[in-house]
C-alpha cells in the first residue's frame, strides 16, 4: 500500500468537503485513516482534518491526490530517508535501520519505494538509479552501498488481520497450552492445508530429530505420500536418525519397541557411512539401499530437501550445507513462495526459519517446550498458531484427518 | 441607497476564448453592446442606486464585467487573482480605483485564484463561494480568514456556469434562485442546508443567465428570456426588470457580471 497524508482546512463540515473527500477516496478503491480532526466551535470557526490516504499503487494514489487537491487537500510533505555509505564489505554504517518482517516503504525524492523482500533483522540498501530498496544481510553489503540510517522517511505497514473468512489463524494467534484440547484445532489445520494445496500454495516443514525419535516419522512419511509437503528443512542429525531408523530400526541406538537395539550408538555412524558410500541420500534411494523413511519418501515424491549442518554433527551426509551463511541464503531463496510452514520439534531451526518468513506466511509451531513455541510464533502474531504438545500425537492426528478425507473422496469416486 | 461599480464597454469585444460561450469568429456588435449596457446603467440608476464608473482600459475587453474585480465588505476590498492571464491585467486598475475611493486593499497570495463577487455571494450570513473553473477552494479559506465569516464552498461542475453568479442568486428574503445542475451533489446539499428556500431555474431559462441578476431589495434586474422565473419572482412580490443582454451573453456574462456592489455587505456576522 502506498500512502500520503493530506490536510483539509476551512469550513469543511458546512461545505460538506470532508464527506466529499472521504467518499472520493473510497469510491476510487483507496482507504483512509483520520489522524486528527478539529471541528470549529463557533459558526465562523474553521475546521481541520489530517487524513492518511492509501492506495494499492503509486499511480492510483497520485491520481487520487490530484483530484483531492481540487477540493483543497494539501499534501503533508514527508521527509526523505537518510542514507549513509557502507564503510566496508559486510559492514553497515552506524545507526543503520533494522527491519521488521512487515511491509516497509522508504521515501526518496517525495516518492515511496517498497522494501523487498519483507525480511526481519536486516538493513535496507537503496539503489537510487534503479529506484529499488532491498532488505540486506551483512554478507550482502558491499563497501559504498547506500544504507538507510535513522528512522525518518520510513513507513511500516502492519499485516491486517484477515477478514474474508473465519479460520484458525484469524481467531487463534497465541499458543495452545499442553493441558488444553487440540483435536478440533488440528482438524481445522487439516482443512487449512487442504485449502492451501488446492489453491496451489506451497507447504514447508521444518523438522527436528524429535520427529523421528518420538516415532512420528511414519506420520510425516504419510504426509509426504498424501502430497502435503513441498519443502523440507532439517539438520544433518534429523536425516541421519531417519536413515538409521530405516536401515537398522533404531534412532541413536534406541529401538522404539525395545530398550536398546543391537549395535547401539554405532548404528548412527554406520548409517552415515552407508549413505556416504552410496554417494548421497538420493543415490542410496536409487540403489535401493534406502527403502523407507522420511528421506526416502522425499526423494520418491520429489520434495525439495535442504539439510544444514551444526557443530554437533557426525558425518555429515553428502549434500548437507555446512556453511551457515550459505545455508541461510538457500533457505531464504526456497522460502520465497512458501505459504504455510510447520515448525516441528526443533528450537534453533524453527527460530531461524521464523525470522526469514514474510508476515503473510501462515506458521504452525509444535513443540513440547512452551517457551520454544512462544519464541517461534512471536514473529507472526496474526498468522501463527502454537501447540504445546509432543509432536507424535499432533502429526498422527493431522495426517489421520487428511487421510480420512482422502479416503472419503476415493470411496466416493470409486462408487461413482 | 446602494452603490454600484460599473465599467463602460468602450473596449468590450471577444478577443480570446476562456469559456464555452466565447467565440472570436462570432464576435460582438459594439453599438448593440453599448446600447444594452446603457440600458442596464439607466435601469439601475432609476432604482435608487448610486453608480460609480471605472475607466475602461484598452486590451482588457472583459473589464466591463466588474463583478470580477474583487469582493468588497465594509471598507475592505479583496482584489481578484484571475485564473486566466488574459484578465490578470484588470486587477491593478480595479485595486487602484478602490484604493482611491477609500477602500483598504487586502491582497490574497498570488497563487490563490479568486474571481471576486463572480464567485462569492452572501446569502443570509454565509458567504457562498464557487470553485473549480475559476476560483480555488484555497482562496475561500483565505477569504474566510480575512472576513471572519462562514464560507460555504461549492463545486461548480458545468463549464457553461463557470462562476457562482451564473447559477446562484441570493434574494433579500433569505431565499435564493439557482440552477441545481451546475453544482455537484455535495454542493447542492450544502446549499440546501444553508438556504431556507430555493427557487429552481429550468435549464432552458438558465442558459439565458437568468440567475445572473442584480437584486436590489424588492427590485431584480435580470436578462430577458426567463418568463417562468419572472412569474415566480413576481408572485413573491419582486419587481422584475428584464433587459436584453445578448451581446454580453456572447462573452458568458449578463446583468450581475456587469455590476459590483460597493460594498456587497456593510459587515459580517462571525
Amino acid at each position: 500500500m502506498f500512502s500520503e497524508t493530506i490536510e483539509l482546512r476551512g469550513h469543511i463540515i458546512d461545505s460538506l468537503i470532508l464527506p466529499k473527500v472521504l467518499d472520493q477516496i473510497l469510491t476510487r478503491g483507496a482507504n483512509f485513516k483520520i489522524g486528527e480532526i478539529k471541528i470549529g466551535e463557533k459558526r465562523a470557526d474553521q475546521s481541520f482534518a489530517r487524513i492518511e490516504v492509501s492506495a494499492e499503487t503509486s499511480e492510483a494514489l497520485d491520481e487520487l491526490i490530484l483530484r483531492l487537491r481540487q477540493h483543497g487537500a494539501e499534501v503533508v510533505e514527508r521527509v526523505n530517508v537518510q542514507l549513509a555509505p557502507a564503510p566496508a564489505d559486510g559492514v553497515f554504517p552506524d545507526d543503520f535501520y533494522v527491519t521488521t518482517n512487515q511491509q516497509t516503504f522508504v521515501r526518496l525524492n517525495g516518492k515511496e519505494i517498497e522494501v523487498q523482500p519483507a525480511m526481519m533483522d536486516s538493513a535496507i540498501a537503496l539503489d537510487r538509479n534503479k529506484r529499488c530498496a532491498r532488505a540486506v544481510k551483512f554478507f550482502d553489503v558491499k563497501k559504498g552501498d547506500e544504507i538507510v540510517v535513522g528512522h525518518q522517511g520510513i513507513r511500516v505497514v502492519p499485516v491486517q488481520r484477515a477478514t474474508s473468512h473465519a479460520d484458525i489463524f484469524q481467531f487463534i494467534n497465541t499458543s495452545i497450552a499442553a493441558d488444553e484440547p487440540k483435536s478440533a484445532v488440528i482438524r481445522e489445520l487439516g482443512r487449512e492445508l487442504r485449502r492451501a494445496r488446492n489453491a496451489k500454495g506451497k507447504i514447508a516443514v521444518v523438522a527436528g530429530p524429535a520427529v523421528v525419535r518420538t516415532g512420528a516419522g511414519e506420520h510425516l512419511e504419510r504426509l509426504i505420500q498424501l502430497r502435503y509437503l513441498d519443502l523440507l528443512f532439517a539438520g544433518n542429525a534429523f536425516a541421519v536418525y531417519d536413515i538409521e531408523r530405516a536401515l537398522f530400526g533404531t534412532s541413536l541406538g534406541v529401538h522404539p519397541d525395545r530398550a536398546l537395539g543391537k549395535g547401539g550408538h554405532e548404528n548412527h555412524l554406520r548409517a552415515i557411512n552407508v549413505v556416504r558410500k552410496a554417494g548421497g541420500v538420493a543415490a542410496a534411494v536409487e540403489k535401493k539401499i534406502l527403502m523407507s523413511g522420511i528421506m526416502h519418501a522425499c526423494v520418491r515424491h520429489k520434495v525439495d530437501i535442504v539439510l544444514t549442518g551444526s557443530i554437533r554433527d557426525e558425518g555429515p551426509l553428502p549434500g548437507v550445507t555446512t556453511d551457515v551463511i550459505e545455508a541461510q541464503k538457500i533457505m531464504r531463496e526456497k522460502l520465497a513462495d512458501v505459504t504455510h510452514v510447520l515448525l516441528l520439534g526443533t528450537v534453533q531451526h524453527s527460530l531461524a526459519v521464523a525470522a526469514m518468513l514474510a508476515p503473510s506466511v501462515r506458521t504452525v509451531c509444535v513443540d513440547i517446550d512452551e517457551s520454544a513455541v512462544k519464541r517461534a510464533i512471536e514473529h507472526q502474531p496474526l498468522q501463527s498458531l502454537g501447540l504445546v504438545t509432543d509432536v507424535e500425537p499432533f502429526l498422527r492426528e493431522l495426517v489421520d484427518s487428511l487421510a480420512s478425507r482422502a479416503n472419503e473422496i476415493e470411496n466416493r469416486n470409486g462408487k461413482a | 441607497m446602494r452603490e454600484l461599480l460599473l465599467c463602460p464597454p468602450d473596449y468590450y469585444g471577444i478577443e480570446y476564448e476562456i469559456n464555452p460561450w466565447m467565440s472570436r469568429l462570432r464576435g460582438t456588435e459594439a453599438a448593440v453592446a453599448q446600447q444594452q449596457w446603457k440600458n442596464l446603467h439607466g435601469t439601475l440608476s432609476k432604482l435608487d442606486c448610486k453608480i460609480h464608473l471605472v475607466k475602461a482600459q484598452p486590451k482588457l475587453p472583459d473589464m466591463v464585467f466588474t463583478a470580477n474585480a474583487g469582493l468588497a465588505v465594509g471598507k475592505k476590498f479583496i482584489p481578484s487573482n484571475f485564473r486566466h492571464k488574459e484578465r490578470a491585467g484588470e486587477a491593478p486598475h480595479f485595486a487602484r480605483w478602490m484604493e482611491e475611493h477609500g477602500y483598504e486593499i487586502a491582497w490574497l497570495p498570488n497563487d490563490f485564484y479568486f474571481e471576486g463577487e463572480g464567485d462569492a455571494l452572501f446569502g443570509d450570513d454565509a458567504l457562498f463561494c464557487g470553485y473549480k473553473f475559476r476560483s480555488d477552494i484555497k482562496s475561500h479559506r483565505a477569504v474566510a480568514d480575512m472576513l471572519g465569516c462562514l464560507v460555504i464552498s461549492v463545486e461548480l461542475v458545468d463549464p457553461r456556469f463557470y462562476h457562482l453568479d451564473t447559477c446562484f442568486c441570493p434574494l433579500r428574503d433569505g431565499a435564493a434562485v439557482w440552477f441545481p445542475a451546475a453544482f455537484d451533489e455535495y454542493g447542492q446539499r450544502a446549499i440546501r442546508q444553508h438556504v431556507t428556500e430555493l427557487i429552481d431555474v429550468e435549464p432552458e431559462e438558465a442558459v439565458h443567465f437568468s440567475c445572473n441578476a442584480v437584486v436590489l431589495d424588492r427590485d431584480i434586474v435580470l436578462p430577458e428570456g426567463a418568463p417562468q422565473l419572472v412569474a415566480t419572482l413576481q408572485e413573491r412580490g419582486y419587481r422584475c426588470h428584464e433587459l436584453p443582454m445578448s451581446e454580453f451573453l456572447k462573452a458568458g456574462g449578463a446583468c450581475k457580471c456587469l455590476t459590483m456592489f460597493l460594498p456587497q455587505r456593510e459587515s459580517v456576522k462571525s
